[in-house]
């Protein structure tokens, strides 16, 4: 698609709306272009610019796994004026995809090794197409583990697909801040509920999404269970609008995270000016 | 021998309006809103051009409009389903030839940062490239400099001739004009100049020679990239530097290596365009997510970012290039006199900061 304009969107239409909270909604689209649809790949982790014409574009990661052909999948919270309109639209309506940008997870090194996904909020949906891929490739990886919080149960994210993720042998530990009625879950913050579980850090790659403070303290407590700055790999958020790398707003130093990111293990954080 | 003419200065109207049928002739003159400024403006017949001056601001938004259209775009009712719009889109881009003659090394040499961000990166800018492709640089040697002027300090020089195509010499009579590539051949034979006299070579060669000897700006800001980061979390080293900043972004309006832009869309019915505006790294919202959180909430950490996007983040990834041309627009410009010279030799670590 970059041959020739990287700033000219394909048009998809949206195929289905999944409400999943209160303010997060999932896009399933599909690229009109049938060919390209079929040709389209992309890596867990690499991110698309969603537009609306008229009111702008945002980035979102692409949370469905590579393995499915049939849609894109995008997580949107309603949190500004474009994601306002996301959440507007509804199936049939035509919308803009600038895709796949980024690097993605470079999965290929995670083979043979344990996984902890540490994710909370809407910060599951990065994590979510690499344990989707994970499980489609279940021999290739070891014991996985998955630590996701949210204020309440209301606020989990793909709460319909929990059961198939733990038919997929994974250790899925569930989170809310404070007591339910009817929670049968665990209650506390995600790195409280981290540091109790204590899963192994030999040979363990830890992969960490969630809003700042969680990642501040998930970070202390990984170190504390052992877990070495290349051994935890997270996925970053800024202000873009080109995507490309050339407008110069989502710089961290010398890497742009629209290009050289959205995944950077804390290791490569630990070598770039200290600015998140 | 390099193709050159030479231009009686009473003809020089006549030569700009035989390039100007055949191509886009953009000159310094007076500018029209602001009596003590200057700027690039199309060529017209009754034009007088400012020669003798650096503009205020430089010629960038002809080669980089401060706003342009990326995208247009239409929604149209679907036939079959009235309650369905359809969407077309259209991205055509086009640039035409352009001559920027009476530029300066400085203006010139801002398009070499543009160059690299811009078309040689992973991806191409299209509307970038069309435009660059089709530009043409008559730089003059540069005689006219004062205290704010730094071109030397970056590598560069009154007569630094890197990314033009025509180098124009003004002599007491005239101005003798060169092709320094063979691109610039056609727009030499369009100009219809005289045979230069040896007499007029002669004075040419050696007033690029005094020239070339000059050394505009007596620091070397060339090599700051790991001062900076050393400095980088001394807070107290930024407050102190940039403690008056306003945040008003007037230093990356005028500057010729500034590049980063905005994408917004705008709608009138049900047509819209996609626009590319210029911004800038001083404001608050440059950075800002929609969550509240801003990488870069106060004054200093943007200036911050300016200077170590310029004098360390480019020459690291760029090959040594640093990412200013020395021309002092933003020290002129400055409403609280921030010199960024100064700024950057006292990145150095024993340098005194006391303000």
């Amino acid at each position: 698609m970059f041959a020739h304009n990287p700033y000219r969107p394909e048009l998809a239409t949206v195929k289905e709306v999944i409400q999943e909270t209160q303010n997060i909604r999932t896009l399933r689209v599909v690229l009109d272009d049938e060919e390209r649809m079929r040709q389209f790949t992309f890596r867990p982790g690499q991110v698309g610019q969603l537009s609306v014409f008229g009111v702008g574009e945002s980035t979102f990661v692409i949370n469905s796994p590579p393995s499915c052909r049939e849609y894109l999948q995008f997580s949107v919270m309603r949190t500004g004026e474009v994601t306002q309109r996301i959440h507007q639209l509804s199936p049939g309506d035509q919308i803009g995809v600038r895709a796949p940008l980024g690097n993605g997870f470079s999965f290929e090194d995670l083979k043979g090794k344990d996984v902890l996904f540490v994710g909370g909020g809407i910060g599951m949906a990065p994590l979510r197409t690499l344990l989707l891929h994970m499980i489609d490739h279940r021999s290739d990886y070891g014991d996985i583990m998955i630590i996701y919080g949210a204020r309440s149960p209301q606020d989990l994210c793909y709460r319909y697909e929990f059961d198939m993720w733990k038919g997929g042998n994974v250790n899925l530990v569930l989170t809310v801040d404070s007591e339910f009625p009817g929670w049968n879950g665990r209650v506390g913050f995600v790195p409280t509920v981290l540091t109790e579980e204590a899963p192994a850090a030999h040979n363990r790659v830890a992969i960490v999404c969630g809003p700042p403070i969680m990642i501040k303290f998930v970070l202390f407590n990984l170190k504390e269970l052992g877990f070495q700055d290349d051994q935890i790999l997270t996925t970053l958020e800024k202000r873009m609008k080109c995507g490309i790398g050339i407008c110069g707003r989502c710089n961290i130093g010398t890497s742009y995270v629209c290009l050289d990111g959205p995944v950077f293990s804390v290791e490569q954080l630990k070598g770039m000016v200290p600015e998140l | 021998m390099s193709k050159q003419v030479f231009i009686p200065r009473d003809s020089l109207n006549q030569a700009l309006e035989r390039l100007s049928s055949k191509m886009n002739v953009w000159v310094p003159a007076a500018s029209g809103s602001n009596k003590c400024g200057s700027e690039f403006v199309p060529y017209r017949p009754d034009l007088i051009p400012l020669l003798n001056r650096q503009t205020t601001t430089p010629p960038k938004a002809v080669v980089f409009p401060q706003v342009e259209t990326l995208l247009s775009y239409e929604y149209t009712k679907d036939p079959d389903n009235p309650s369905r719009v359809k969407i077309q889109l259209d991205d055509t881009s086009a640039g035409s030839p352009t001559l920027i003659f009476g530029a300066r090394p400085c203006d010139a040499r801002g398009f070499l940062l543009f160059d690299q961000v811009f078309t040689r990166g992973p991806f191409t800018d299209k509307y970038y490239r069309d435009r660059r492709e089709n530009s043409y640089f008559a730089t003059l040697v540069c005689l006219e400099w004062d205290s704010a002027c730094f071109c030397s300090s970056v590598g560069s020089g009154p007569t630094d001739m890197e990314g033009s195509d025509l180098r124009v010499t003004p002599l007491k009579d005239g101005y003798l004009v060169e092709a320094l590539n063979e691109r610039a051949e056609p727009i030499l034979s369009l100009m219809e100049g005289d045979v230069p006299t040896d007499a007029q070579q002669q004075d040419a060669r050696k007033l690029q020679e005094e020239a070339s000897r000059q050394r505009v700006g007596n620091v070397d800001l060339t090599r700051s990239a790991t001062d900076f980061k050393g400095r980088f979390e001394d807070k107290a080293y930024w407050r102190a530097m940039v403690s008056q900043c306003l945040s008003c972004g007037v230093c990356t309006f005028v500057c010729p290596t500034c590049y980063c832009f905005s994408i917004t869309d705008e709608m009138q019915g049900l047509k819209g365009e996609r626009l590319r505006s210029w911004d800038s790294c001083m404001f608050f919202q440059y950075t800002l997510e929609a969550s509240g959180h801003n990488p870069r909430p106060t004054r200093f950490e943007r200036y911050r970012n300016r200077v170590g996007h310029k004098f360390s983040f480019i020459p690291e990834k760029y090959n040594g290039m640093i990412g200013c041309c020395g021309c002092g627009r933003c020290i002129r410009s400055c409403p609280v006199s921030i010199d960024i010279r100064r700024v950057v030799e006292n990145l150095k670590e024993n340098a005194c900061v006391c303000a």
